[in-house]
């Protein structure tokens, strides 16, 4: 039972604010001999294995760090392309960590900008007028939940499908924003949210949901 | 819990002397940086604005109040919810125009004035003008353009503060998606 990810989103559409909760567990680091088994390719900025799995390294997955050191993109952290270091039999033995690429923070805002989107789109589908914009999305790996306030600020949280009390949760962080963000008088509305407070506070709030609490009086 | 705790109505009581005192001392110092009272009441105009555009959220987070669906609806909501949390008075709502557009809200008493007397050379300073803003701004961002602004004030020699607020027009742009 977990929450995995808290987003905040302004009016406009933006991303103010963004809290990643999981690990992610599909990561595998090995040590390799040359030649390379696995066919790489770029997608997307980011070296994927094409083919070839084994040990936990599945197609899609992205290569994350070269002996220990992270990856910047498809160069290395010392600015050498890895497809051609990896081609060059001197560099090895090499030990690589592969794993599901992580969202960047220009993805996650682009993500948002178009849930915003497509929140709108689901009022408009509503055969009945006057109908809420998206409340739920359900995948079999997690459920989005979105809070629309009546200023126009969505909260959204992706959580475990079998997690409840998320609608409590979701007013507990609409609260905490109006604490801990609006009240900080150097935060500017609809500016990306950079409060300790709220950091610290939310994930407070993480923590009691996750262990299936209820927002009483005293907390 | 190492937190600070506020969720209960009343748990952290403030002395409102304090507050009094407060807000008395922003007033004077606005005076004594402007010396003109017109710009001094823009200025806490402005500031309560900027109050309200927060205070709003505040004020949707704690008291899970839905959307008004007409301009009588705001101002019970105004008179009985909003100013019960934030100034512990309840206004009364009275005078509405024909059309409904515009209410007066009656204060009996105010806590930003306990123990304030203006002076002579001040007759056109609005000291409560700060409300004003806070209505202003906090019905901005719930998609209402209003007119504030104090019809009678008990500082300048009437028996009440009143309040009139006119409902201006429903702002269209920006508005969250599913309320038409």
């Amino acid at each position: 039972m977990a929450i995995f990810s808290v987003y905040v989103v302004n009016k406009a559409g933006g991303l103010i604010y963004q809290f990643d909760n999981y690990v992610p567990r599909a990561e595998a680091e090995k040590t390799f001999s040359y030649p390379l088994d696995l066919v790489l390719k770029i997608h997307d900025e980011k070296v994927v294995v094409s083919f070839g799995q084994r040990d936990g390294i599945r197609v899609g997955h992205a290569l994350l760090s070269i002996n220990g050191v992270d990856v910047n993109g498809k160069f290395t952290a010392d600015g050498k392309e890895i497809i051609e270091y990896l081609k060059d039999s001197t560099n090895y033995p090499v030990s690589i960590r592969f794993g599901r690429a992580r969202l960047s923070s220009n993805e996650k805002l682009m993500l948002a900008s178009m849930f915003h989107s497509l929140f709108a789109i689901g009022s408009q589908l509503s055969p009945e007028v006057g109908s809420s914009g998206i409340e739920m999305l359900e995948t079999d790996m997690f459920k989005l939940h979105c809070f629309q306030t009546l200023t126009g600020i969505k909260f959204i949280v992706l959580a475990d499908p079998r997690q409840s009390g998320i609608d409590a949760l979701l007013r507990k962080i609409y609260e905490i924003y109006s604490d801990f963000a609006l009240k900080n008088p150097f935060y500017s509305l609809e500016m990306p949210i950079r409060c300790e407070l709220f950091d610290q506070n939310l994930k407070g709030a993480l923590e009691i949901a996750e262990k299936a609490g209820n927002f009483g009086p005293g907390s | 819990m190492s937190r600070q705790s506020n969720r209960t109505t009343d748990s952290k009581k403030m002395n409102s002397e304090l507050f009094t005192l407060t807000y008395g001392a922003l007033v004077t110092q606005l005076c004594k940086d402007y010396e003109n009272d017109e710009e001094v009441n823009k200025q806490l105009d402005k500031m309560g604005y900027n109050i309200g555009v927060r205070l709003i959220e505040d004020f949707l987070a704690r008291s899970s109040v839905g959307r008004c669906q007409d301009f009588r609806e705001t101002a019970d909501v105004i008179a009985k919810v909003a100013f019960k949390m934030y100034l512990g008075i309840t206004p009364s709502v009275t005078n509405w125009s024909p059309a409904g557009d515009e209410f007066s809200l009656i204060l009996e008493s105010n806590p930003l004035v306990d123990f304030v007397e203006l002076p002579d050379n001040h007759s056109t300073l609005v000291y409560s003008n700060l409300l004003c803003g806070v209505l202003r701004g906090a019905l901005e961002m719930v998609q209402m353009a209003v007119d504030v602004k104090f019809a009678q004030d008990s500082l300048r020699g009437d028996n009440v503060t009143e309040i009139r607020m006119k409902f201006i027009k429903r702002i269209e742009e920006n508005l969250p998606a599913g309320d038409e």
